[in-house]
This record gives C-alpha cells, structure tokens and sequence, in this order.
C-alpha cells in the first residue's frame, strides 16, 4: 500500500532530455498505465520510480517520504522486466527465492512464499526447470512471481508482455488483471505502448509525449474526452479519423476527429465520397471511404455492409460524437 | 534437418549428394593442411621415438624399440641399470617445473584476469582505448619481450633492481635470472604480465554475454554486490572462463621461448619442451628427445582430457 508522489521531475542523458517536468499522483492501490509512442519517456520514469536511474531534478515520494537517495530494494518495489531478466542458471525456484533468501527470510518461510506464488500462478510443477526450458509465457509467469513472492507495495510492470504472441499476451493480460484483483492494496505501475493493454488494465492511463505528460485520466474519460489531437489519435483502434478545412468549418474548429463507429451512412447530405477497401472481421465491417483528404475515412458497421468496394457513398457523424479542436491542437 | 527419418539415415537424394560434396570441396583444404603441418610432424615424431635417429642420421634411423623409453643394462659386475626417458630424473624434474609453473601461472593469470576484465566491462570515459592498450604486452612477439625484461632484470644493470634499492625494498640486487631461488619466480611474473591480456579479454567477451537486465533484477531484490559476483556473474561467466583456462592450460604446459632466453640452462626452470629441445639438438639425442617430445604430447593431451571430464566443459558450443 503506497501512494506515489511525482513533482517535476526531469532527467537527462548527458545533454539529451528525456522526462522534461512531470508532476503525476498515484493512488494507493491503483493500476496506472504509462502509455506513449517509442522515445516518450515512459520506461524512463518507470526506471526513475523502481530507482534504477537517478532523478536529475525534481523528488519522487512514496507515501509522503521522498525516495530520491532510496536504492530500489529499500523501496518496497518488485519489478517485472521486458525480457524477464530471469536468473539463467537458477531453477524456477531459485529463481523465485534469490531475492528473499538473501534478504533474511528464514527456510520455511521462503519456501511457504515461493509455494504460494507457483500455486497461483500454476508453476508448481516447473519448480524445478531452468528458464530455458521454459516456454515464453511461463518466463513471464515466473518473473511475475519473483516479484509477488518479495511481497512489493508496489509492482512495476516494464512491458511486460511484447515479447509473447498475440493469444498467449490476452491470457497473460488477463492474469496480470487478476493479479492486481487479489492484491488489491498493491499499486501497480504498468508500461506499454500498446493502447489495448492501456484500455483493458488501467484504473488510469497516462499518456506520455516527448517527456511530458498529455492527459491522465479513466480509459474512458480518455476515449470521450481527449485533451489535444494526440490523445485523440493515440488512443482508440482504428484511429479517430481527422478532418479539418471544409469539413471542420461548419463546427467552428480548425479540425475535428470522429470515430469509426461514430461515423455513419446517410442517404442524402454528409460528406460524398468512394469505399476503396472494407475489412470484413467478421462481427464487424471497417470501410474505408476516399472524401478527398489525403486518408480515407474509417467507418465502423456492426456485422456486414450493404456498401461494396468503388460504392459511391455519403457518411455523416452521430450527433454530439463529434471533437473539435483548435490551431494549437488543444480541444475545444 | 527435416530429410532425416526415425531411423537416422538420411534420405539419398540429389540435394543430399550436393550438400555432401560441397562439404567434402570446403572440408579438403583444411584436410590436407592439417595432415601436412600437424599429422605429418608428429607422425615423425613418434617415428623418430623409436629409432636411434640423430641429427646426423635420420632418414636411414633403425627400429630401436622402446629403448628411449626404457631399458635395462646389466653391466659386467653384475649390477642393473635403467635408463631412458620414464626414468630419467632430470626429465621428471622439467615435469615438475612445467607443472608448478602452468599451475601458478594458469591461476594468477585467471585470476587478475577476471579481475581486469571487470573492470574494462564497467562504463568509464576512454573504455574502448584502454581494451585496445592493454593488448600490446601479447602483442609483442615472446622473444622481443622476453629480451626487454631480461635487461631490466638484469643483476647488475635492470632498472628493476635499481628500482627496488631506491625504495629500499631490497638491500642487495638479486640475480632474478639467475639465482635458482627466483628464476621460477620471475619467469611466473614475465609470463603473467604476457598473457593476462588475453585472458582479461576472453574473459571480457564472456562477461559481456551477460545481459544487463539481469544485475538489474539483482538490484530490484537487493542482492549484495559481492553476492551478485559469486552468484550471478562467476556462474555465468563460467564457460568463457572454462575454455579460456584451457586455452591458457596447453600454451602453459609447452611453454618454452620464455625459458630458453629468459632462464637457459637452469634446472630450476627448465621445462619439457625445453629440455626435449636439449636433447634433440644440444645432445644431438633426436630419438631420445622426440621420446620426451611424444610424453609430452601424450601428458598434454591426457591434463585437457581430464580437465574438459572434471570440469564439464562445453565445447560445442550449444547450450
């Protein structure tokens, strides 16, 4: 149980800097996503929270007690890495008591912990394995173990799921959404740039841009109330579709955004335009109609479409589902 | 290799013949070098062993059985001699030295040669100058630098004994060369400051395959930085260690330029390369020293042997 205090912190590499003044309070017990393209700054103030950096400027505190000078293990955290970091040439076990068995921890009491943790995450039986026997999935298990078994007010998640494939990374979501359900007192702290994983762990998301904080909020405040065009473009799959000039006009906006399934097919009025391609999923069916911007627009149907490829077509957004936004980007 | 069945034979077809061939085209002139410059001397060797060869005849050198190794004469008065190399005392003394020095030595070097090579993995300013700088001491040839530390060793003339007074460390310069109490000493020191680049880099190598992540993890659950050297980085760093002691091991046991001009001459130090060499060419004894060369061959290859079984040593390369 920790709340985490971020005050403008900065970090530099030399003279490049990454984190440029980020102020950010995480609530005890929460699940917070760090999300953000590649070179945001997100595993950087991941590292800067388990200690594994140094903070150039600005404190990080743990339930009121600054941490700055705190090496990671005084810190009460575990940490699950990308490529696991597990022990080569330690046993699952091993692996799993290195930690505690160093830290004092009597025989029985290792034992009672480590047991536990394979119980839970059902790796009893590789107890004795070494990780290179070990399919992808079950590395990342163990990994997660290691961390359970140190017993951490807070979990930091470095992601921790891009190295499994796409099946095996739904199941190892949903047992990391489980994780935190049975330790409900832990704070977790989840990196990824992968906008799904945000959507379906997060209590909140944050998301990152060039070493500043864009938005945090609930995945669905940030799905209906984005900040700027950026949360607005990063979050949600497919992207939301941008118009601006004459489409935008009408809205008093320098540009709007509207959502695939925001988006529909009117008989008379709305935007004229062409279906150049549909991806048929099956549940549903995504076209994608030329209105004479430079990309198409994406337009959600539930099921089949009624439109075929080079179908000359009218779309119109639903009413009060559409974002405005100004010169600078920023919602209006 | 999917065209191999259940059974392990491989399924003869054309794609198969041409792969063996070309194996066979690359393979040859490996093949045929090797059979020149190693399987052709040595073959000789073990030839010459049991021949009464010498410098002066050994094309038209006579079977001589095992007598360089071994024989008996019984003399007139009735008394038993043995001679030959498996009893020859000064043979089994080069023994000796060549074992105490490739120990000693093997270790020291291994030793400061982790050492060194924890330092050149750490990130410091000027890292990648100073790997390439601690190389010159193996890349001088052994007889140039063996010739440079016999002047600074030098009894009456080395800047070492002069040093040393200065300091008074010593009161009294020291025949480091000479003087039986030292040679071994100092041919140990030579060596070691040859080699401990090359082990500090082999070394190095291995260190380097250690991925960073995991002294990260190790830090995460608070191991000790001594504990992460015994329990994560000497265990991971095992294998390179393995092979680069075996590396250190063969050169080590058939050390000789070193002696020869460092130390000639001095039983102290002489070792079975050398002393094999004495007897070959000083003693013009080819059959006799080509019997201590084909010992020597058969000690080497039975310490590497024994050492890749004890040690579980992984050659392969797989894991």
């Amino acid at each position: 149980m920790a709340n985490i205090s971020i005050k403008n912190v900065t970090k530099s590499f030399g003279a490049v800097k990454v984190i440029k003044g980020v102020d950010l309070e995480i609530k005890s017990g929460e699940f917070m996503v760090f999300v953000g393209p590649s070179g945001c700054g997100k595993s950087t103030m991941l590292r800067l929270i388990a200690g594994l950096e140094d903070i150039t400027s600005g404190t990080i505190a743990f339930e009121g007690k600054v941490v700055n000078a705190l090496a990671p293990s005084d810190r009460g955290i575990a940490m699950v890495f990308q490529s696991y970091a597990l022990y080569p040439h330690m046993t699952v076990y091993q692996n799993m008591a290195f930690g505690i068995k160093l830290g004092g921890a009597t025989k029985e009491e290792v034992e009672k912990r480590v047991r536990i943790a394979a119980e839970m995450l059902q790796l009893t039986p590789y107890l004795d394995r070494l990780p290179k026997q070990l399919s992808g999935g079950q590395r990342q298990r163990v990994a997660i173990g290691r961390a359970i078994v140190r017993d951490p007010k807070v979990f930091l998640f470095d992601e921790p799921l891009s190295n499994l494939d796409a099946a095996l990374r739904v199941a190892t979501r949903l047992e990391i959404a489980k994780l935190h359900h049975s330790m409900n007192n832990v704070t977790m702290i989840y990196v990824t740039h992968d906008q799904v994983e945000a959507m379906t762990l997060a209590d909140r998301i944050c998301v990152l841009r060039d070493g500043y904080i864009e938005q945090v909020g609930t995945p669905l405040e940030l799905y209906e109330k984005p900040n700027n065009l950026f949360v607005a473009g990063f979050i949600g799959s497919p992207k939301m579709n941008f118009l601006n000039g004459k489409f935008a006009a009408p809205y008093k906006a320098n540009s709007i955004g509207v959502r695939s399934e925001h988006l529909e097919f009117v008989a008379k009025g709305g935007w004229p335009g062409k279906v150049i391609h549909a991806e048929k999923m099956g549940s549903d069916t995504y076209s994608f109609v030329d209105l004479g911007m430079t990309e198409p627009a994406i337009i959600r149907e539930t099921g089949t479409s009624r439109h075929g490829v080079d179908a000359k077509v009218s779309l119109a957004p639903m009413k009060d589902k559409v974002h405005r936004f100004a010169v600078d980007g920023k919602s209006i | 290799m999917s065209s191999v069945p259940e059974n392990g034979t491989p399924i003869r077809n054309e794609l198969f013949a041409g792969r063996v061939r070309s194996a066979w085209l690359f393979l040859t002139p490996m093949i045929v070098t090797l059979l020149i410059v190693a399987a052709w001397p040595l073959s000789r060797s073990i030839w010459f062993s049991f021949s009464d060869a010498s410098l002066g005849h050994f094309r038209d050198a006579q079977f001589y059985g095992i007598k360089n190794y071994f024989k008996t004469i019984t003399m007139d008065s009735g008394a038993i001699h043995h001679f030959g190399v498996l009893v020859d005392p000064a043979w089994w003394n080069a023994v000796y030295n060549t074992f105490r020095f490739g120990i000693v030595s093997v270790t020291l070097e291994t030793v400061l040669g982790l050492a060194v090579a924890l330092v050149l993995n750490a990130n410091f300013k000027g890292r990648g100058f100073v790997r390439a700088a601690i190389l010159i001491p193996w890349a001088i040839p052994t007889v140039v630098s063996a010739k440079i530390w016999g002047w600074m060793l030098n009894d009456q003339l080395g800047i070492f004994n002069d040093i040393l007074l200065r300091l008074h460390i010593i009161s009294e310069k020291i025949a480091w060369t000479a003087d039986s109490n030292y040679s071994m000493f100092t041919i140990v020191m030579v060596d070691t400051w040859k080699t401990l680049p090359f082990m500090a880099l082999l070394i190095l190598a291995g260190l380097q395959q250690i991925p960073g992540d995991v002294y990260e993890a190790a830090e995460v659950d608070g191991v000790h930085p001594l504990s992460v050297f015994w329990n994560i980085t000497l265990p991971l760093v095992r294998p390179a260690l393995m092979v680069a002691v075996i590396f250190r091991m063969l050169d080590a046991l058939r050390i000789f330029d070193l002696v020869y001009i460092l130390t000639p001459n001095s039983s102290q130090t002489k070792t079975m390369a050398v002393i094999s060499r004495e007897n070959m060419f000083d003693f013009d004894k080819l059959g006799y020293g080509s019997a201590e060369s084909t010992v020597l061959f058969l000690i080497l290859l039975i310490t590497v042997i024994a050492y890749i079984k004890i040690g579980r040593v992984n050659l392969e390369g797989n894991n």
